[in-house]
C-alpha cells in the first residue's frame, strides 16, 4: 500500500514538474520562405520567420517608431555622418556566444562583404562600422543617410552569430544560428520550419510560447479551414473574402492593418525599345488612366473594403502622406478630355499582370473600367518569375507589381524612382526628383524630409510613371485561446507577449 | 529471363539521358532569370555576376550538362538556388511521402475501379453499367482542388474528422500518417480509378466474347466461374500494365491534390521549382522520377511477360 | 487450311454501314452523341443567342445568386455566367478535342510504325516516347506553353504534346499483340503491301482501346486546360473557358458555390457524354463483336 502511495507522490511530483503542456504554436504562412540567412534572403515569408529566429540592433512598433532591440539607445552626429549605438549586454546567441560589438562590427561586414549577400545595397551608404568599446558601436557614413536605421530594422540589423557564420559560410541557411527569441530546429522544405524557445533569450521573460511550427499553405481556402479544424493557432494573409467568416466565427480572433506597402501600375518610361510608345510618352494619358480609375469600387469588390485606396507610395494614413494630393475619385469625362488633348480616341495597352486570382480579378476590374475611357487594356499573364526579368529588361509596356513595403519613406520611392534606383524598371528619371529624394535621405530632421517628400509627391503625381491603386490590409486570423498577438503595419508576427492557453 | 531486364536496364540508359537533356533545355526555353528571381531587390551587377558564376549559368549550356552528369556519376546533384539545401537532400525528404502518397492511391484506385469495372463490363447495357460508368466518370472530371477542397470542409472543419492538410513522416506516427494522407489518396484515387475502370470494362468485354469464353460457357462452366476465372484472369493483363505505367506517373507527383493537401512530395517541389527557376532542383527531380517511371515500367512489361505464356514462350 | 482460308477467316474489315447501324441501336451511345452535339451546336451559335455580353462587369452585381436577370447567376466581378458558360464551352470543347486530336494524330501512326516494323526505329520512338512519359505532364506543358507563348492554341499544342506518348504506347502494344494473329501472318505470307496490313488488318483491330483512351483524354485535356489557365498559360482573361472559371470560382467556395457549379457540371456531363459516345463507337466498330 505505501508502495503504491510512493509511487503515486512520485508520479505526482513528477507530472507537476513538466508543464502542463508545453505550448506549440503553429502558424500558417502563404509561402515557403527561402534561405534561411538574413544576409542572402528575399522573401517575405523569411522576414515572419526571422522575426522569432533573429533579432535585430533596433525594431520597430506598431505606430511605426523605431524602438530598441539589441541595441538600447542611438545617436546621429550633428552631421548625420555617424551613428552610434549603445548595445544591449549580456545577450548570447544560440549557440551560447556572446553578443558585442566586435559581433556587430562582423555581422554588418558580413553583410557588405560576403559575395552572395543581398544586403549591399541597403547597407552602401556605410563607410565603416567600428567597435568603440566593448558595447557600442560606431557607424561611419558615406553621405548622411537617415534610413540606415530603418535598414537596421529589418534584415540588414540582424543579428547572426559570427562564429557559425564564419563556420558555415554561405551555406549559413541550412543551420541558422541567431539572437532571437526561438532557435532554430528543424526544415523541410515546403513542409515546415520548426523553432524552439531559447532558454537564454534576454528577453526570455515575455515569451510564452515553447515551440513554433511555421507551415507554408498557399491555398488561402486551405490555410482557414486549418485554423478552422484545428490544425493551425494562427495564419497570416487571410483572403479579404474570408474576412466576415472570420469575424462570425466565435472561435477565431480576427486582426488587421493596413501595410506600409502599395500596389501599383508601373510604366515603362524609357526602358528599351518598348517604352516607345503614346502611354509611356505622354504623361496626359496615364494622367487619364488613373482618372478612369474607380479606387474605392476596386477595395470593395475586390477586397471587400478591408484595403485602403491610394495614389502616393504611403497609406492615406501615413504621416508621410501628402494631404494636398487626395486620393482621386474617378472622374470619366475628365479622363477622355486629357485622351482628347493627347490626340487619342482610343488607345491599345498591353498589361503584365503576374497569374494569381486576386490580381487577376482586380486587374480585370480595372481593365473594364478604362475601357469607358477609351482604353482597350489586353491583359497577360505571366509567373512571376517571367513578369520579373521581362520588367527588369523592359520587355512591358504597362505592369502590375506589389511592393510589401518599408518602414522609411525612403525604401517605397528612392530604389524604384531615382535614376540609378536599383529596382528602377520604368527607367523614368528626373534630376528634380533625384535631388528631393537624395535631400530627405540626408537629414535626419522628420519636417525637413517631410517637406522634400511633399515636393516630389507633387512632381510623380503629375508625371506618374508609378500609378498607385491602393494598400492591401495584412488580414491575420487566429483561434480565441491564442491571445496578446499585436498586428503590426509591416505585417510581421511578433511572438513576445503572445499566449496559448 | 534475366537477359531480358538486363537489356531493359540498359536500354534505360538511352532514355534518362534524353530526359535528362530535355530537364536541361528547359534552361534555355523558359523565360525569365533565375538569378534575378533569387536576388530580389538587390540589383548590384558585382552580387548577380557572382551569383551567375557560382551557380555556372554564365557557361555555355553544353559544359553546365557534362559538368552536372559528371556531378550526378559521382553523386551529386548539385544544390537548389532558393534555399542552399543539397538537391539529393530535397529528393531524400520527399520520396518517401511521394511513395506513401502513390501506393495508398493505388490503393484506392484498384479497391474502386476494378471490381466496378468488372460489374460494369458483365452487367453491359443495363442500368448497372450506366450508373457504374457514372460514378466512375465523376471522379475524373471533378478536378482534383475542387474535391480536395470540399473534402477539407466536409471531413476536417464540419466534422473534424481527419487533418485538414500537411504531413507527418509515416514511421513517426504511424496512425496520424495514415491519416493525413487519407483525403489526398482518395482524391487521386478516385480520378484514377475512373482510367482503371474503363480499361478494365473494356478489356473483360474483349475478353467475354472470345471464343474460349464461349466453350466454357457451352460447357456449362457456372457464369462466376466464368467471370472470375477464366474471364478476369485474362483481362487483368492490361490492367496489370496499366496499373504499373499510372503508378509510375505517381511518382512524379500529383501537383494539385499535393498543393490543395500541403503534402511536400516531388509534384509540388517541382513545380515551385519550375516557378522559382530553381534548375538544380528540376534538373535533379525530373531525373529521379524519369528513373522511377521507367522502373515501373519494367515491372509491368516483366509482369506482363510473366502472365502472357505465348508470350513467355517467345522469349 | 490454306492461307486463303486464313485470311477469309479473319475479322470482317469495318464496314462502315454496318457499324453507324450498329451505333444507333446503342442507346448510350446516342446519348453520348446527344449531350456532345447540344454543347457543340452551343458553342457554335453563341454569337446568335440573345446573352449578355460574357465580358461586361457590373460592380453592383458581384457573385449574385441565380436569378431571373442572370439565371446561372454571376461571377467575383459581376459578369453573367450563362453567357460566360456558353462562350467559354467554345475554349474549352477546342482545348478538349484538338489536344487529343494532336496526340491521336501524332502518336496512332507512330505507334503503329513502331510495333509494326520493330527494329531500331522501334527502339528510337520507344526510348522518346518513354522519355516524354516520364516527364510529369505538367512540366511538359508548362515547359511548351512558356517556350511557345501564352495563348489557348498554344495551350491546346501543349497538352496534345504531352497526352501524344500514351497513344504512341498503347498503339504499339496492342500492334505487338494483333500482330502475332495468324491472320495478320496470313495477310503477309501472300504478300500483301505493309500499308494495306497496316490500315486493313492491324489498325481496326487496334481501336477500341485508343477510342476508350481517347475519350478519356479528352476529359483530362479539358481539365489540364484549367491548370494551364490557372498558371497564366491557357485563355487569357478575361475571355471565359471552364476551366478557368472553376480555377477562380475556388476561392469562393462556401461564398458563392454557383460559381464552381455550373462549369463543374458542363465539364463532367462532357466528359461523360465522350465516354459513352467512346464506348459506343468501340462496340461498333469492335470486329470480334457480332
Amino acid at each position: 500500500m505505501k508502495k503504491v502511495q510512493l509511487l503515486a507522490t512520485l508520479l505526482a511530483s513528477v507530472l507537476l514538474t513538466i508543464p502542463v503542456s508545453a505550448a506549440e504554436l503553429r502558424i500558417g504562412l502563404q509561402d515557403d520562405a527561402d534561405v534561411l540567412d538574413p544576409a542572402q534572403s528575399r522573401t517575405f515569408v523569411g522576414r515572419i520567420v526571422y522575426t522569432s529566429l533573429c533579432d535585430k540592433l533596433v525594431d520597430v512598433n506598431p505606430s511605426l517608431e523605431i524602438v530598441p532591440q539589441l541595441a538600447t539607445d542611438w545617436k546621429w552626429s550633428d552631421d548625420g555622418s555617424e551613428l552610434t549605438m549603445n548595445l544591449r549586454q549580456n545577450v548570447v546567441f544560440h549557440d551560447e556566444t556572446p553578443f558585442n560589438a566586435a559581433a556587430v562590427v562582423a555581422n554588418i561586414q558580413r553583410s557588405q562583404t560576403l559575395p552572395e549577400s543581398r544586403r549591399k545595397s541597403e547597407l552602401a551608404s556605410v563607410a565603416k562600422v567600428e567597435a568603440t568599446s566593448d558595447y557600442q558601436v560606431k557607424f561611419t557614413l558615406k553621405a548622411p543617410d537617415s534610413s540606415l536605421l530603418a535598414q537596421l530594422t529589418d534584415r540588414a540589423g540582424m543579428m547572426v552569430s559570427p562564429k557559425a557564420a564564419a563556420e558555415l559560410g554561405a551555406n549559413f541557411g541550412n543551420k541558422p544560428v541567431c539572437s532571437g527569441p526561438f532557435k532554430f530546429v528543424e526544415r523541410v522544405q515546403q513542409d515546415r520550419i520548426v523553432l524552439e524557445k531559447f532558454p537564454h533569450y534576454w528577453n526570455a521573460a515575455n515569451i510564452f510560447i515553447d515551440k513554433v511550427t511555421f507551415l507554408p499553405i498557399p491555398d488561402s481556402t486551405v490555410r482557414l479551414a486549418n485554423l478552422q479544424a484545428g490544425d493551425l493557432d494562427m495564419l497570416e494573409r487571410l483572403a479579404a473574402t474570408d474576412a466576415a467568416a472570420v469575424k462570425n466565427d466565435a472561435k477565431l480572433t480576427y486582426a488587421d492593418a493596413i501595410g506600409v506597402g502599395y500596389m501599383a501600375l508601373y510604366t515603362n518610361i524609357a526602358n528599351g525599345p518598348r517604352a516607345d510608345n503614346p502611354f509611356g510618352k505622354d504623361k496626359r494619358l496615364r494622367q487619364a488612366f488613373s482618372l478612369a480609375i474607380d479606387r474605392d469600387a476596386v477595395n470593395q469588390v475586390v477586397y471587400e473594403g478591408t484595403s485602403v485606396a491610394g495614389n502616393q507610395p504611403f497609406p492615406p494614413n501615413s504621416p508621410w502622406f501628402d494631404k494636398d494630393i487626395p486620393v482621386p475619385a474617378r472622374d470619366i469625362d475628365k479622363a477622355k478630355a486629357l485622351m482628347k488633348e493627347a490626340g487619342h480616341e482610343t488607345l491599345d495597352i498591353d498589361l503584365q499582370i503576374a497569374n494569381n486570382p486576386v490580381q487577376m480579378q482586380m486587374m480585370q476590374i480595372i481593365q473594364s473600367m478604362v475601357a469607358e475611357a477609351g482604353f482597350n487594356v489586353k491583359l497577360k499573364t505571366t509567373e512571376f518569375a517571367t513578369l520579373l526579368s521581362e520588367q527588369t529588361a523592359g520587355n512591358y509596356q504597362l505592369g502590375r507589381s506589389d511592393w510589401s513595403g518599408r518602414v522609411d519613406p525612403d525604401g517605397n520611392l528612392h530604389q524604384f524612382v531615382t535614376c540609378k534606383g536599383g529596382i528602377n524598371d520604368t527607367k523614368y528619371c528626373n534630376p528634380e526628383v533625384d535631388t528631393l529624394l537624395n535631400d530627405a535621405r540626408k537629414s535626419t530632421d522628420n519636417a525637413v524630409r517631410k517637406q522634400k517628400y511633399d515636393a516630389a509627391a507633387q512632381i510623380l503625381n503629375d508625371d506618374l510613371p508609378i500609378i498607385y491603386l491602393g494598400h492591401q490590409a495584412w488580414i491575420w486570423a487566429l483561434k480565441k485561446n491564442v491571445t496578446g498577438f499585436i498586428p503590426s503595419p509591416d505585417g510581421m508576427i511578433r511572438l513576445q507577449g503572445v499566449k496559448k492557453s | 529471363m534475366y537477359t531480358y531486364i538486363g537489356k531493359r536496364l540498359l536500354l534505360a540508359i538511352p532514355t534518362l539521358i534524353i530526359i535528362s537533356i530535355f530537364a536541361f533545355s528547359l534552361q534555355k526555353l523558359l523565360p525569365g532569370d533565375p538569378i534575378l528571381a533569387m536576388a530580389g531587390e538587390e540589383r548590384d551587377p558585382q552580387v548577380l555576376e557572382f551569383l551567375r558564376d557560382k551557380y555556372r549559368l554564365n557557361d555555355p549550356i553544353i559544359y553546365q550538362y557534362f559538368y552536372w552528369v559528371g556531378g550526378v556519376l559521382r553523386g551529386d546533384l548539385g544544390i537548389s538556388l532558393r534555399t542552399n539545401q543539397p538537391v539529393l537532400t530535397l529528393i531524400a525528404q520527399k520520396l518517401p511521402v511521394t511513395i506513401q502518397l502513390a501506393v495508398m492511391a493505388m490503393a484506392f484506385a484498384l479497391a474502386i475501379g476494378v471490381p466496378i469495372g468488372i460489374l460494369a463490363a458483365v452487367k453491359k447495357n443495363t442500368m448497372v453499367d450506366y450508373i457504374a460508368n457514372i460514378v466512375a466518370l465523376s471522379g475524373l472530371s471533378v478536378p482534383n482542388f475542387w474535391m480536395g477542397i470540399m473534402l477539407i470542409l466536409l471531413v476536417s472543419v464540419k466534422l473534424g474528422l481527419l487533418p485538414a492538410s500537411g504531413y507527418e513522416p509515416f514511421f513517426s506516427n504511424p496512425l496520424r500518417s495514415l491519416q493525413t494522407m487519407l483525403m489526398p489518396a482518395f482524391v487521386i484515387g478516385l480520378a484514377l480509378a475512373a482510367t482503371l475502370m474503363r480499361h478494365t470494362r473494356s478489356s473483360m468485354l474483349t475478353v467475354l466474347s472470345a471464343d474460349y469464353i464461349r466453350t466454357a460457357r457451352a460447357k456449362g462452366v457456372s457464369e462466376r466461374a466464368v467471370i472470375l476465372e477464366h474471364s478476369f484472369r485474362n483481362a487483368l493483363l492490361p490492367i496489370i500494365t496499366l496499373t504499373a505505367l499510372l503508378f509510375g506517373e505517381l511518382l512524379a507527383g500529383a501537383v494539385l491534390t499535393e498543393q490543395i493537401f500541403t503534402i511536400p512530395g516531388f509534384g509540388k517541389l517541382i513545380v515551385d521549382a519550375v516557378f522559382n527557376r530553381d534548375y538544380a532542383v528540376v534538373q535533379g527531380v525530373v531525373l529521379c522520377t524519369g528513373a522511377g517511371f521507367i522502373l515501373m515500367n519494367l515491372v509491368a512489361d516483366v509482369l506482363y511477360i510473366l502472365l502472357n505464356p505465348r508470350m513467355r514462350a517467345a522469349l | 487450311m490454306t492461307m486463303q482460308q486464313v485470311i477469309q477467316n479473319a475479322p470482317p474489315t469495318r464496314a462502315q454501314n454496318r457499324a453507324w447501324k450498329k451505333l444507333k441501336a446503342n442507346k448510350s451511345a446516342l446519348v453520348g452523341l446527344v449531350i456532345i452535339t447540344f454543347f457543340i451546336v452551343l458553342a457554335i451559335i453563341a454569337p446568335l443567342l440573345p446573352l449578355a455580353d460574357p465580358l461586361a462587369t457590373n460592380w453592383s452585381a458581384i457573385r449574385k445568386a441565380p436569378s431571373a436577370a442572370h439565371w446561372l447567376g454571376t461571377d467575383d466581378i459581376g459578369r453573367d455566367i450563362l453567357s460566360r458558360m456558353i462562350w467559354g464551352a467554345r475554349a474549352s470543347l477546342m482545348a478538349g478535342v484538338f489536344s487529343v486530336g494532336i496526340a491521336v494524330a501524332i502518336g496512332v501512326p507512330l505507334g503503329l510504325i513502331s510495333g509494326y516494323f520493330g527494329g531500331w526505329i522501334d527502339m528510337i520512338i520507344s526510348r522518346i516516347t518513354e522519355a516524354f512519359l516520364a516527364m510529369p505532364f505538367l512540366i511538359t506543358a508548362i515547359a511548351l506553353a512558356a517556350f511557345l507563348g501564352p495563348s489557348l492554341v498554344n495551350a491546346m499544342i501543349a497538352i496534345g504534346f504531352s497526352a501524344m506518348p500514351l497513344f504512341v504506347r498503347l498503339t504499339r502494344g496492342q500492334v505487338l499483340t494483333v500482330k502475332t494473329e495468324d491472320y495478320v501472318e496470313g495477310a503477309r505470307s501472300v504478300g500483301l503491301g505493309h500499308y494495306r496490313i497496316i490500315t486493313r488488318y492491324i489498325l481496326p483491330n487496334v481501336f477500341s482501346p485508343l477510342l476508350v483512351q481517347a475519350s478519356l483524354t479528352i476529359a483530362t485535356a479539358i481539365i489540364a486546360e484549367a491548370s494551364l489557365s490557372f498558371l497564366g498559360l491557357g485563355q487569357q482573361p478575361p475571355s471565359p473557358s471552364w476551366g478557368s472559371m472553376l480555377n477562380v470560382a475556388k476561392n469562393f467556395l462556401s461564398q458563392a458555390p454557383w460559381m464552381a457549379m455550373w462549369p463543374g457540371a458542363a465539364i463532367f456531363l462532357v466528359v461523360i457524354g465522350f465516354n459513352l459516345l467512346g464506348d459506343g463507337l468501340r462496340d461498333a466498330l469492335d470486329p470480334r463483336e457480332a
